[in-house]
């Protein structure tokens, strides 16, 4: 038997390494309070943003520390994916710790406006007479408006000029659905690829979709009218007809894109962000917008991020946080942004006349901008979404053939119906 | 020569102690008091028992473990079971003051559109994930069990779906199985045959994400199996040849019954890793077309991340049913486990 000296001793330390542990951990966690605690005291403002991209040292970090400056205020920049932004900041708003401003991408803007964690832009009194009625509206819930976009983008259609020249086509003539579908059977003809796009079983999927639902004259509050039903037959019969590959069914906009870049297609639809890529491309590009049923240029949807400010309790920091955001929207602002990111139009006409002085190229964009719809808008807000799912469903089961484009849509009318209440 | 003889003398290490605990009748299961007497103090009164420091060291070294698994076990499932019971819309999640709905949110996940595909696609991926990746991971078990040259390299390669990261073998997986550019495809037409839409199509969609799975679930199969077969012993396998027993015979009246603890926990968190596995399915087909390769799990992530409105109770009622599924699994191994211990 060993001696109780030993026993005790050992006891002892055992004991102390225990509650070393344990204290460990509650040190942890206290220091992770502190140190997530958002906006604090000494003239620190906090600034959330979706560009994970744009490094501590990039141009854009600089600018956002430039616009604190101005304010005579600090600004602590942190970087979230897209999709994790939203949770993040539905997380800090349950936490009561909301950054003073984020930059959100604009369907989410009505999901954080009906958690009743963002302020009005009359709370905390921005003007936004000037932005875009039609992309403002992204932001709007109940009549209330939460925030300003700082750029907007959209989708048009990209094409191989090679191609298109090799099977006759002149982009130009290309006004109507009948004359695109004309223009991919003869680059089918010629023994290229017609078209790709994204149909994935996301948001981007019905992103993707928008422009030849709302170019067939249909409704998102209508989702089987005879109108949709055309839009949906269209992408079906492509398929069906080796004008677009089965894999947009699971293509994302990325997929979209290395596809176009192979050269292969005449084709692809696909947004602002990619015009470095498409000049960099090996091949001549070129840019047309969507084409209405009937003619003309449909309606695609506006992408791009609002600036929204959460709600604080001290609502004295509202001054500087709206001498922030007004660093962004000012005309040069918005042209500044535009060319940092190389994929966002102004939204004011001020800043879209600056940005057309400086680079003539990107009118089609503009005029594409100018016509964009808001998928928010319309007083969906948080329908939206309930919406969207269905209708990418639906788009996924008419082109997978699991159902008729007629059942498909009817089907998701049924599940959007009872979603939305 | 070295490594084969020292695993032959652990496993003879592991005989004799196996031999041991079949000699010794259960009664006797109980140590002898002399050789552990702090484990069991005799009952002197409870504040003798609180006093005793070797008591207070123990519970100093429990406290850790203790926090931790309230912290991240206990406290997210009771939040969980707590979500779904409620109802978590946006509004509510961040102002704290959810609606107590009672069972609302479970019936209106059952009469969801979704329910009936999801549970059909759930049960189909996960019995046949574990069907094949057990079927398998056993033969190769077997077959690895002779050294033979190269054994243990081989055997090393089996383990690599294992290693990868799951972005990578899902990505991977669905640039094979494209239906465009596929390298799957484009062998089939090498040889003739038409190219199917293994991803894009309702038909072959789940069946190519439980191909992936299984493919990712081999190595677990295999590891554990194989574990489990060092321990038959080799004599065993000697009587029976001498017997004149074949290989066929020797696999159904030796490994298959000696193996049964093995296969069963095998199997059993086989069904527990398959009904959670959301990655795989989602990097590959995001459930889709449509619903169908949509399971309860990626059904319950979608719901809550995977559109532009999280709806957290719904997805809180979906995930709560896979748990509930997996605990009758787990209490049917218990019962299982306790019925043979007792025969």
């Amino acid at each position: 038997m060993n001696g109780s000296w030993t026993r005790g001793r050992r006891t002892a330390i055992a004991l102390a390494v225990a509650t070393l542990a344990t204290g460990g951990l509650a040190a942890c966690g206290g220091g992770d309070d502190g140190s997530s605690a958002a906006g604090g005291s000494g003239g620190t403002y906090t600034w959330w943003d979706p560009y994970p991209q744009h490094a501590a040292d990039s141009d854009w970090a600089q600018r956002v520390e430039r616009c604190g400056e101005q304010a005579g205020v600090k600004i602590k920049r942190t970087a979230y994916d897209t999709t994790q932004l939203t949770n993040q900041a539905l997380l800090a708003g349950q936490q009561g710790e909301a950054p003073d401003v984020i930059l959100l991408d604009n369907p989410a803007v009505s999901t954080l406006a009906e958690s009743g964690m963002l302020a009005t832009t009359e709370q905390f009194g921005l003007d936004t007479s000037d932005v875009d009625p039609n992309l403002l509206a992204a932001g709007d819930l109940d009549d209330e408006s939460y925030g300003i976009p700082i750029g907007a983008n959209t989708l048009a259609l990209y094409y191989n000029k090679a191609v298109l020249d090799a099977a006759g086509v002149d982009p130009a003539g290309i006004t109507s659905w009948a004359t695109l579908t004309d223009a991919l059977e003869k680059i089918k003809a010629e023994g290229n690829q017609g078209i790709t796009f994204s149909a994935i079983g996301t948001e981007e999927g019905s992103f993707q979709y928008l422009p030849w639902f709302w170019g067939s004259g249909a409704e998102l509050t209508d989702l089987d009218s005879p109108e949709a039903v055309a839009s949906l037959e269209l992408w079906k019969g492509w398929l069906d007809d080796g004008l677009a590959p089965n894999s947009v069914i699971n293509n994302s906009q990325n997929t979209v894109w290395e596809q176009f870049l192979t050269g292969d297609f005449g084709f692809a639809e696909n947004g602002t962000w990619q015009v470095n890529s498409a000049a960099d491309a090996d091949f001549e590009t070129g840019i047309i917008q969507i084409p209405a049923e009937a003619g003309g240029a449909a309606p695609a949807p506006t992408g791009g991020e609002f600036a929204v400010v959460p709600v604080q309790q001290d609502t004295q920091r509202y001054d500087t946080t709206t001498k922030i955001v007004e660093c962004m929207t000012t005309a040069e602002g918005f042209v500044e942004t535009a060319n940092t990111f190389a994929y966002y139009i102004p939204p004011t006409e001020a800043g879209q006349k600056e940005l057309l002085a400086e680079k003539p190229d990107l009118e089609v964009w503009v005029d594409a901008v100018r016509e964009a719809r808001g998928r928010t808008s319309d007083n969906l807000g948080t329908d939206y979404p309930k919406i969207s799912e269905p209708l990418w469903t639906a788009v996924q089961q008419a082109l997978s053939g699991s159902a008729s484009p007629q059942e498909a849509l009817q089907t998701a009318q049924k599940a959007a119906d009872q979603a939305t209440g | 020569m070295g490594p084969q003889s020292l695993s032959r003398r652990k496993r003879e290490e592991t005989r004799t102690a196996h031999d041991e605990g079949v000699t010794a009748p259960p009664s006797a299961a109980a140590p002898p008091r002399g050789d552990r007497p702090v484990v069991d103090p005799a009952p002197a009164g409870s504040t003798a028992r609180r006093l005793d420091p070797r008591r207070l060291a123990a519970l100093g070294f429990l406290l850790p473990l203790l926090a931790y698994l309230v912290a991240f076990y206990a406290y997210p499932l009771w939040r969980n079971i707590d979500m779904s019971l409620h109802d978590y819309n946006l509004a509510a999640f961040v102002q704290g003051n959810a609606q107590f709905v009672a069972l609302d949110n479970f019936r209106a996940v059952l009469s969801d559109p979704t329910f009936r595909p999801a549970l059909v696609n759930t049960v189909l991926f996960t019995v046949g994930s574990i069907a094949v990746q057990f079927t398998l991971g056993l033969a190769l078990a077997v077959f690895f069990r002779r050294t033979f040259p190269l054994s243990a390299p081989l055997r090393a390669m089996f383990l690599v779906p294992w290693l990868l990261p799951l972005i990578v073998s899902g990505s991977t997986w669905s640039w094979m199985l494209n239906s465009d550019n596929g390298v799957v495809n484009s062998a089939m037409q090498a040889v003739g045959l038409d190219g199917v839409n293994w991803l894009t199509s309702p038909g072959t969609a789940l069946l190519s994400v439980t191909i992936a799975n299984i493919w990712l679930g081999v190595p677990f199969n295999l590891v554990i199996l194989f574990a489990g077969l060092q321990n038959i012993p080799d004599e065993l396998y000697e009587a029976a040849e001498l017997d004149g027993a074949s290989s066929w015979q020797q696999f159904r009246s030796i490994t298959f019954p000696l193996l049964k603890p093995v296969s069963a926990i095998t199997l059993l968190l086989g069904l527990i890793y398959t009904l959670k596995v959301v990655d795989i399915i989602w990097i590959m087909t995001r459930g889709g077309p449509g619903d169908s390769s949509t399971t309860f799990a990626t059904w319950s992530y979608r719901e809550a991340f995977g559109t532009g409105l999280p709806e957290f109770s719904p997805a809180a009622a979906v995930g709560n049913l896979l748990i509930l599924v997996a605990l009758v699994a787990g209490f049917v191994y218990i019962r299982l486990q306790r019925r043979r211990e007792h025969a």
